[in-house]
């Protein structure tokens, strides 16, 4: 019976401790109105929220090894503290580098950045120049193939590492940090391609159909409900099927139609949203008063209603692109997208996925497939961070 | 009440139009295969006869038109042919015991069914819950941690979010499998068990997505002048949500709760993958690797069917739920 | 005899920007006595309606209250705790929003939410206050009291909604009710009704009020003294009659003087002049729903023809077909003798640049996004072709025709100008097409009364000097009187009436243009009962039931 009684304990704690806590609080600052006028819930949070802090650093605290051997979890759980705290200062830095440099315009922009912005902006940037100048930056060819195959992260010849390749080689004997810089070329570029092609497509369809409306836009609508059906990966995975087909048949790259086919898919989603955007520009009497002028369709376009669409579509940008990257990633992934011997995250993540299980007794050896698939989210979660940004910006500019 | 059973009617009818107009488009698709079926069946080297006796059997000698009436005619019948590989094995090995592609797909619909429910279990209350917390307290720490949370949760790739489980919840601390073999007939607390990292992962992905939505929700809807009324008439926060904001919430909920399920399809495809997990998604990548049409063509029907029918039901419910609509002037 | 029921003092306010607080309500002192009203005027920007909701301990999301006390009954609602303004608010203070429509929940009947704050307070039981709703209903003169309150808001029309929130308000029998621009939102025959029946339940009640609104006129109809609030300031405060006659500060002055602005009448119109325009019975609908019926008037050359008229009457809908944008279903347009193409695309450029337009929203009328030297110059180059230091200048001509520094304003964005200031751009907008005719579509209805009388005299100047022809669109008439030489009074699509001034407001009238004039606000306390007398209305109500 003694769980039972834990339980009541906990149970009884639960309510007790918040409430003690915020009595405290009230009596220790005579009355304030913070403490006054606090809902049980809150008090509850504080609580809960300092109990779950204390439990972090505790834990952060345990020794690495006992008896020799290493406690896995708790080097991972310093280490992914590390990381947090080490981005988040460097985003720091990084906005009050933005602030003192620069025009007076970005000075601006950073002096009103949240800290998740300026990380998103920061490692867009990183992400950026690896993938320009990754054959510059990797040490080796991305299909260089060296005698040592399976060579440990850690570069620590005592435990199956090698100086020279300080991520360790893949199960045929490439440089994992080599392969996962040009991933960032292969992976991002691709991605960025693909998203570019989808808006142009989506996106010159989307503001037709807004001015001209009429049986064009039924039409365009119409049959971009209809692929919008269609969940998008499973979409994608139908048509790389048979663009395999076709690829083999025709000797074309099955990459280049990998390109075409999200670009298809994901035009639709642009498609709708520059068709809403355009339609609530088209309404606005600025553009009535320059149809009334006489001005043709050129002049609507790309004076009147582009320069006012160019916040929602650069938001829906960001978003598609991180879309496009996590198909194309996916697709990779299932090993139907981007093909060897391109180094791409997603193969590399399938293709290393085993070593997580000797995490426990070899933490290293666990971090190559994470640092590929982490380098995924790593760039997604930046592009979020900044595009969320921008769209609480310009939702609060117009209230 | 007229009106709206005319409404949803309409809604009802739109729904199966674009469903079949889906089927047409999966239709035209796989038939855009070059060469055909029955060479990409037997590959290079198949003796002609054997080429022209599935011909016949699938009815390629017909054309376009007929073979889509009669392809359709079969799903509607319940009839959604046989596998290639399996048509392959029957031809090389002969034997007539040909699996048909329903009977492969039934058991794996089966179990993915039960995925999609154990991880709704989890992720409706939750995030439905955080969801709430976090529009009531905006813009405090809670609200902060959990924005930072769902968004980068949102953007992993839903494998990176399973490698993490499968690191810190079946390698570092060995609670659940790491593999998911589960299989018909198999105890509901073992099953449940080995379901629960595939589980886990799209609990993750939906919770984020389905909370990031309740908030906004929820935000837009304090801000209506009625809940200030409400206020201003003195009455207890507690039954402002409940009797003010939570009647007017349920259609955004529903919705919210709809669109997540029919986002879970997609995600279902890769967690399986990931995790050996016998469901149809596992089943369609494989019979895309091996370019298995008319399996790939099934599992394709039954993605977008499910697709279209939970975001029909949102639909529909978000009329029912509209008090304009129920009671019209 | 008289018992202080508020006392305000040093209140401060601060509203958040750009996550700076900056001051909203610099410093306000109230005082309110039992049943006593109180109007509280000013224009956008005032902060009456954050002072209205201070005086109930309330800030918006986004506001706080930065000093001062609120003493209600001697309770100061500044320094109370939630508990205890919980348990004043609703029950002995109340509120009645601008927008009943929004402010009702839509999920639940009128009666329920009616009911919610009497039983939440422990007042009354339900079946109680349901009872006591009907017969509230019944002193505010809503249709069908038994039976109104079981319907959902929706299905009932705006100024009853706003009755209905007058009488949840006064559910608990408050001693104070704040009333934030009740009928703002309102056609001018509807104002009356909702008017008349709050004034009458607040005298019954003996229920004191603040009573905000920037119509000075209605609020002279409602309260007992007014104070002036500019730029969260008090300017001054008074009893209503001596405010009205007396008014001791500038911009109080200012503000009265708004109304008396009037153009001198024109001579009469020669027989057989050409109209500039002329409407020969235009008809046109909305898909298949006919909004327009035979519609005919002429606008001479250097005059203003007002077409007035509640919403849904169609003024709006006549502009849309004279440019074109909505061609008339039958009858045509003809400029200066000529037939006009009835669809706009078909017109010639210089046809197009006879006819100009100016808009009610000047946010939305200009490209957020172009400058004030591009927004005009625009026209200037497409129509006269002029580019580069000759466009320049005409620019610049223009910005001084409409009393704007050229250097300062011409490189600068719609949203760094005032209203009033972006409503100018918009006319200069119009003028840089060289235009004879211009259609003005509620120019002012957006604008504050003394930013609006500022644009009217331009308008006037601008006519005079360029000898322009306009249709000024416009539900105002005080507007009309001050701008208008012919006047056509539209409604449901059709044309009711129409003459010069001088005979639209001498009787006899047609009796709906004669509703619509008798509807409109006076300057005169006293305007409202002589008005209801003379309608035969009963507005004492059974004021002998007294406080129930």
């Amino acid at each position: 019976m003694s769980w039972l009684m834990n339980l009541i304990l906990i149970l009884i704690a639960t309510a007790v401790v918040p409430w003690v806590f915020r009595f405290a609080g009230q009596k220790f600052t005579g009355n304030k109105p913070f403490f006054r006028d606090m809902p049980f819930a809150v008090a509850f949070g504080y609580v809960a929220g300092l109990l779950v802090l204390i439990a972090a650093v505790s834990y952060y605290f345990r020794p690495l090894e006992v008896n020799g051997v290493p406690s896995a979890g708790v080097i991972f759980f310093r280490w992914a503290v590390q990381g947090f705290i080490g981005f988040a200062i460097v985003a720091y830095l990084f906005r009050l580098f933005g602030r003192a440099v620069g025009t007076a315009g970005t000075r601006k922009l950073f002096r009103a950045m949240p800290l998740t912005a300026a990380f998103g902006v920061l490692v867009i940037l990183l992400y950026a120049i690896v993938s320009i100048f990754a054959g510059s930056i990797a040490p080796y060819g991305q299909e260089e193939i060296f005698a040592n195959a399976n060579i440990v992260p850690g570069g620590n010849p005592m435990m199956g590492g090698d100086p020279n390749f300080p991520l360790g080689t893949d199960q045929i004997g490439r440089d994992i940090y080599s392969r996962l810089i040009y991933g960032a070329q292969n992976t991002v570029g691709i991605a960025f391609a693909t998203t570019c092609l989808a808006f142009f497509v989506g996106g010159s369809l989307g503001f037709l159909a807004a001015i001209v409306g009429g049986w064009l836009d039924q039409i365009l609508s119409r049959a971009v409900d209809v692929l919008m059906a269609i969940p998008a990966l499973i979409f994608a995975l139908l048509l790389m099927t048979i663009a395999s087909v076709w690829s083999n048949q025709l000797g074309v790259d099955r990459t280049i139609f990998m390109v075409l086919i999200i670009a298809m898919i994901d035009s639709t989603r642009v498609y709708r949203l520059s068709r809403a955007v355009g339609q609530n520009i088209v309404v606005m009497d600025y553009i009535e008063a320059a149809k009334l002028r006489g001005e043709g369709m050129g002049y609507l376009i790309f004076k009147e209603i582009l320069p006012n669409a160019t916040a929602p579509l650069l938001a829906e940008f960001g978003l598609r692109f991180c879309f496009v990257f996590l198909t194309i990633a996916s697709l990779s992934f299932l090993g139907v997208g981007i093909q060897p011997p391109l180094a791409d995250w997603g193969t590399m993540v399938k293709d290393l996925s085993q070593f997580i299980n000797f995490a426990a007794f070899a933490p290293n050896v666990a971090t190559a497939p994470l640092l590929a698939a982490g380098a995924i989210a790593l760039l997604t979660v930046a592009v979020n961070f900044v595009v969320d940004w921008m769209l609480h910006k310009s939702s609060g500019l117009k209230d | 009440m007229g009106s709206i059973f005319q409404i949803i009617l309409q809604r009802l009818a739109l729904g199966i139009l674009t469903l079949l107009i889906v089927s047409i488009v999966i239709f035209v698709a796989v038939n855009a295969l070059p060469g055909d079926f029955a060479q990409a069946i037997l590959g290079q080297g198949a003796t002609d006869e054997a080429v022209a006796q599935i011909r016949a059997d699938l009815g390629l000698d017909q054309n376009y038109f007929m073979r889509y009436f009669s392809w359709l005619g079969n799903v509607l019948t319940g009839d959604l042919g046989i596998s290639f590989a399996q048509m392959n094995f029957a031809s090389n090995m002969g034997g007539d015991q040909l699996v048909g592609v329903v009977e492969q797909i039934a058991p794996r619909f089966k179990a993915t069914m039960f995925l999609a429910g154990v991880t709704a279990m989890f992720a409706v209350p939750i995030s439905i819950t955080l969801g709430v917390l976090a529009a009531l307290y905006r813009n405090s720490i809670f609200d902060r941690a959990v924005n930072i949370a769902t968004l980068s949760s949102i953007s992993s790739p839903e494998f990176f979010l399973a490698y993490i489980l499968i690191l810190v919840l079946a390698v570092l601390n060995p609670i659940f499998p790491s593999l998911s073999n589960v299989y018909e007939g198999m105890a509901l607390g073992e099953k449940l068990n080995r379901t629960m990292l595939p589980a886990l992962t799209l609990t993750l992905v939906v919770t984020a997505h389905m909370m990031r939505m309740t908030r906004a929700a929820i935000i837009n809807l304090l801000a209506s002048p009625y809940i200030e009324m409400a206020r201003l008439k003195g009455i207890s926060p507690m039954r402002v949500i409940v009797r003010h904001a939570l009647p007017n919430a349920l259609a955004p909920i529903i919705n919210v709760i709809a669109l997540n399920l029919a986002y879970l399809i997609t995600g279902v495809v890769v967690v399986e993958v990931v995790f050996v997990y016998p469901g149809i998604g596992q089943l369609f990548v494989d019979s895309v690797k091996i370019r298995d049409i008319p399996v790939v063509q099934a599992c394709c029907l039954i993605f977008a069917a499910a697709y279209i029918l939970l975001n029909l039901m949102a639909d529909i419910l978000s009329i029912l739920s509209n008090p304009r609509l129920r009671h019209p002037k | 005899m008289t018992q202080q029921l508020l006392k305000i003092r040093g209140l401060k306010i601060e509203g958040k920007s750009d996550e700076v607080w900056s001051p909203i309500v610099n410093w306000i002192d109230l005082d309110l006595q039992k049943g006593e009203v109180l109007g509280l005027i000013g224009e956008s920007g005032a902060g009456k309606s954050t002072v209205g909701l201070a005086a109930m301990g309330f800030t918006r999301d986004g506001c706080r209250i930065s000093g001062g006390t609120v003493d209600f009954d001697g309770v100061d609602l500044v320094a109370a705790s939630a508990a205890v303004k919980r348990n004043m608010l609703g029950k002995r203070i109340a509120y009645v929003a601008q927008s009943a429509a929004a402010s009702f929940n839509p999920a639940h009947r009128l009666i329920d939410q009616h009911t919610e704050a009497p039983t939440q307070h422990k007042i009354r039981a339900n079946a109680e206050s349901e009872l006591d709703g009907m017969e509230l209903y019944r002193r505010l003169r809503l249709p069908d009291p038994e039976n109104i309150g079981f319907r959902y808001p929706h299905q009932v029309s705006g100024g009853q909604l706003q009755r209905a929130m007058t009488a949840m308000a006064m559910s608990c029998r408050p001693d104070l009710i704040i009333f934030d621009e009740p009928t703002t939102a309102l056609d001018v025959t509807t104002q009356i009704e909702v008017l008349a029946a709050i004034r009458d339940i607040v005298e019954q009640f003996d229920t004191a009020a603040i009573y905000i609104s920037h119509d000075l006129a209605v609020v002279a109809q409602m309260a007992d003294r007014i104070k002036v609030l500019l730029r969260g300031d008090e300017v001054e405060e008074a009893e209503t009659r001596a405010m009205l006659s007396a008014p001791c500060e500038d911009y109080t002055k200012s503000l009265w003087a708004v109304r008396s602005f009037q153009r001198p009448a024109k001579p009469a119109i020669s027989a057989g002049a050409t109209p500039i325009v002329s409407l020969k019975k235009i008809s046109a609908a909305y898909g298949k729903s006919p909004v327009l019926f035979d519609v005919p008037f002429d606008i001479h050359a250097g005059r203003t023809v007002a077409v007035v008229g509640e919403s849904g009457s169609g003024k709006s809908t006549t502009a849309r077909s004279i440019t074109g944008l909505l061609p008339p279903s039958q009858g045509h347009v003809e400029f200066n003798g000529e037939v006009l193409p009835l669809d706009y695309r078909k017109r010639s450029k210089d046809q197009l640049r006879q006819v100009q337009m100016i808009y009610q929203m000047a946010d939305t009328a200009l490209n957020p996004r172009s400058s004030i030297g591009d927004i005009i110059g625009r026209p200037v180059q497409f129509y006269s072709g002029l580019t580069g230091i000759a466009k320049r200048k005409r620019v610049e001509e223009l910005l001084v025709q409409i009393e704007l520094e050229p250097g300062q304003y011409i490189d600068r964005l719609p949203s760094e100008l005032s209203g009033g200031q972006k409503q100018r751009i918009g006319i200069a907008r119009a003028l840089a097409a060289e235009p004879q005719f211009i259609i003005c579509d509620e120019v002012t209805s957006a604008l504050d009364q003394l930013v609006a009388e500022g644009i009217l005299k331009l308008l006037a100047q601008l006519q005079d000097d360029l000898s322009l022809s306009y249709m000024f669109i416009t539900h105002d008439l005080a507007t009309v009187r001050a701008i208008s030489d012919e006047v056509v009074v539209m409604k449901d699509g059709k044309v009711v009436e129409q003459g010069p001034k001088a005979e639209m407001f001498q009787p006899p009238h047609h009796p709906y243009t004669d509703l619509l004039l008798s509807s409109v606000p006076e300057m005169d306390p006293d305007w409202l009962t002589n008005l209801l007398n003379g309608r035969g209305v009963d507005n004492i109500g059974d004021a002998a039931v007294g406080k129930m």
